[in-house]
């Protein structure tokens, strides 16, 4: 029954509170608005770093987001950083960098498994899985715990990090307690396959859309923390030019800010990174890309879950590979390196499970005088606005139901930091 | 007899301590046993309104915050506030000492006026709450022993001693003797000092003890040669909310 008329509105939860909400209206076949409301409630982190000595920023902005916690902590890190003209030792580098790795597969994991997953499989949450698949829910768990052991190991916890500061760590993990560590991610290859065997099982829909893509990149590795802004269009930026990119709006219907570069919109993520960085790919991530059929560009966005997948085989392999090399080195107790002066300004970036971030302070006689904090679902949001417009008429004629089930498991693609990503959703037609 | 209903809300939080729910459900699988989960909106796509006991995670931070509160706290038999946010206003309440409007301005500039907002406060300056879980993100270990107690039909009782006793215990070094502020002597105990443990001084994420002694801390700051304004810039960051009462109540008395 074809439908050239429909309103579509998507709420979180009930109709009045909610953090994310999806608005369609069609006028005899003509698409009139396509709309991503995020009606979370302002955090104003930025207003509440001014006055703060700028040890605590790390500490204040992790809490921004539970499940980014490593990610904001450690580019607000850089960022001060940055301001203070510290160095921080080789070392704090690769511990940094084996934290974020348990952060990414934190992340990835439980959105690919926890709240992707269940769509594919027609139920409505992970728990009836328990019961129907045990041996995919006991999986998810294993490599669950095993990334915040990650983080824990590294930095206490993982929601809210604990021993980084500025300039290197206040605890280090035992030699004893990195060899486990590396011991059983050698343990989790076998987890990494049968997770890409699933996902070969799991059809992605058919949607093609060009965007541009954006993501941290670097020379010498794949990128996640520091590096220049790359672009699919071309063009790459110092982080220190972030706003050239980012090009922040204000818009009424969403507490979080629009962004827009080369395109009226572009993407961040998983997808993005694998898109600009896939000849950085640790060999047994690329093949992982070539079993699930990623090829860079890839210009379909349900695909992003499939790019974190690929990031998991990535982050296991890149952690084993830095384990060994601390290992080789044994973990050396070092005091964190002191600022070099107490005032400046400095840019952090870290590209962080759903994309690329920027912390930006100000920092005057070591207080915070000014920041901004620019996170990846804002830039995000005017991209899978452009998808929903792109998508929706080329489904209309299927109906309501299903018009609202593809653009639910669109927005849960993206894996945004808002409700709709979860299995919530109250669905209301006019 | 059935198995008691329970559901979890958020509010202006990070989400972290639903998080550490999901994590310790992972580990204790044992509860979902005996306990029916019929709202969780992170893990979870069922939604039943027939709830006993509801755990609020996140501060009250705008007027529609306190109708939602108002609601849960109809339905259910028992609230209990989960983590800093919705215990003591947490981070969110940093805010409260600037000028609201000048907090709205910075970030959102002249688009200030769309976005509703006021001080950040706990849900228990809004609704009556029978039991906080303490912590920034909650402990995964004290979430679990609440829950069982409160189904054992306890209230949950969190021994009234400052963290510096549990710190002491562990053997670890006090971090006065590494030149760091900590919060130890005037923090509600029960995370296993985890902040010390890693190296970093106690940000007084649980809240204060029944009756913090400010001035023994700062004897003992300066004991160690260690500045007091940091120690007090630490209050103010989980602390906020309960200072400024605090301080509210000494004016008070003054008069
Ligand atoms: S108490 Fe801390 S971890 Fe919990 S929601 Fe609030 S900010 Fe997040
Ligand atoms: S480190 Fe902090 S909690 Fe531990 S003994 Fe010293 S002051 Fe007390
Ligand atoms: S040591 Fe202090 S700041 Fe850290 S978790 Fe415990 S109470 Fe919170």
């Amino acid at each position: 029954m074809a439908n050239n008329t429909m309103k579509i509105d998507v709420h979180h939860v009930t109709r009045v509170e909610g953090h994310g909400n999806i608005t369609v209206d069609v006028k005899n076949g003509e698409l009139k608005q396509v709309e991503l409301a995020i009606v979370e409630t302002p955090r104003f982190f930025e207003a509440m770093l001014r006055g703060r000595p700028y040890l605590e920023s790390s500490h204040i902005t992790s809490r921004i987001c539970g499940i980014c916690a490593v990610g904001h902590a450690t580019a607000s890190l850089r960022a001060t950083e940055k301001a203070l003209g510290v160095e921080p030792s080789e070392q704090t580098v690769l511990l940094r960098k084996i934290n974020f790795h348990g952060e990414i597969l934190d992340s990835h994991i439980l959105h690919a498994y926890m709240l992707v997953a269940p769509d594919f499989l027609g139920v409505g949450s992970v728990i009836p899985l328990a019961k129907s698949a045990p041996d995919v829910v006991l999986r998810a768990l294993r490599m669950k715990k095993l990334s915040g052991d990650m983080c824990a190991t590294i930095s206490g916890r993982h929601t809210h990090p604990i021993a980084m500061t500025v300039g290197g760590f206040t605890h280090y993990p035992s030699n004893d307690e990195l060899y486990r560590l590396r011991e059983r991610l050698e343990e989790a290859r076998a987890d990494v396959d049968a997770t890409v065997e699933l996902f070969q099982t799991l059809d992605m829909p058919d949607f093609e859309r060009d965007t541009e893509y954006i993501a941290l990149r670097k020379e010498e590795e794949y990128a996640f923390i520091d590096g220049v802004i790359a672009s699919t269009d071309g063009g790459t930026w110092p982080i220190e030019d972030y706003r050239k990119v980012t090009n922040e709006t204000i818009v009424q219907h969403s507490s979080a800010k629009h962004t827009a570069n080369q395109r009226e919109s572009y993407m961040v993520g998983a997808l993005a990174r694998v898109n600009v960085n896939h000849d950085k790919l640790h060999p047994k991530a690329k093949a992982a890309a070539d079993a699930l059929g990623l090829k860079p560009k890839c210009t379909n966005s349900y695909m992003n879950t499939v790019a974190q997948v690929v990031e998991i085989a990535h982050s296991i392999e890149d952690s084993i590979e830095i384990a060994d090399v601390l290992l080789e080195r044994g973990i050396q107790w070092e005091e964190p390196v002191p600022p070099a002066r107490l005032s400046g300004e400095g840019v952090g970036s870290c590209d962080v499970p759903r994309g690329i971030l920027f912390h930006n302070y100000v920092i005057e006689d070591g207080i915070v005088v000014g920041a901004n904090c620019i996170i990846p679902t804002g830039q995000n949001l005017a991209n899978v606005e452009a998808d929903m417009r792109a998508l929706v008429p080329t489904i209309l004629d299927q109906g309501k139901e299903a018009v609202t089930q593809s653009l639910e498991m669109l927005v849960r693609a993206y894996d945004p930091c808002i409700s709709c990503s979860a299995h919530m959703l109250d669905v209301k037609f006019e | 007899m059935s198995k008691p209903k329970i559901a979890f809300f958020d509010f202006t939080s990070c989400e972290g301590c639903q998080l550490t729910v999901i994590d310790a459900l992972q580990t204790n699988i044992e509860l979902l046993d005996v306990v029916e989960i019929v709202q969780f909106r992170e893990a979870m796509s069922e939604k039943g309104e027939d709830y006993q006991i509801a755990f609020v995670e996140g501060s009250c931070t705008r007027p529609s915050d306190e109708t939602r509160l108002k609601k849960i706290r109809e339905q259910a038999a028992m609230v209990v506030a989960l983590g800093a946010c919705a215990h003591l206003g947490g981070v969110n309440a940093i805010r409260n000492r600037q000028e609201l409007d000048d907090v709205r301005q910075y970030v959102y500039g002249d688009k200030a006026e769309w976005f509703e907002t006021y001080p950040a406060r706990p849900i228990s300056a809004v609704i009556p709450v029978e039991a906080a879980i303490p912590g920034c993100p909650i402990d995964r270990d004290e979430f679990v022993m609440v829950v069982k107690q409160l189904l054992q039909g306890r209230s949950p009782v969190i021994p009234d001693q400052p963290l510096c006793v549990e710190c002491k215990l562990k053997g670890n070094v006090c971090v006065y003797l590494r030149g760091k502020t900590c919060l130890g002597p005037i923090t509600l105990g029960g995370c296993d000092a985890i902040c010390p443990t890693y190296g970093d001084g106690c940000e007084g994420c649980r809240g204060l003890i029944s009756k913090p002694n400010i001035e023994s801390l700062k004897n003992a700051l300066e004991e160690h040669g260690l500045s007091f304004e940091e120690a007090q810039a630490k209050m103010t960051m989980f602390l906020n909310y309960q200072m400024m009462e605090l301080e509210k109540e000494t004016a008070g008395n003054g008069k």
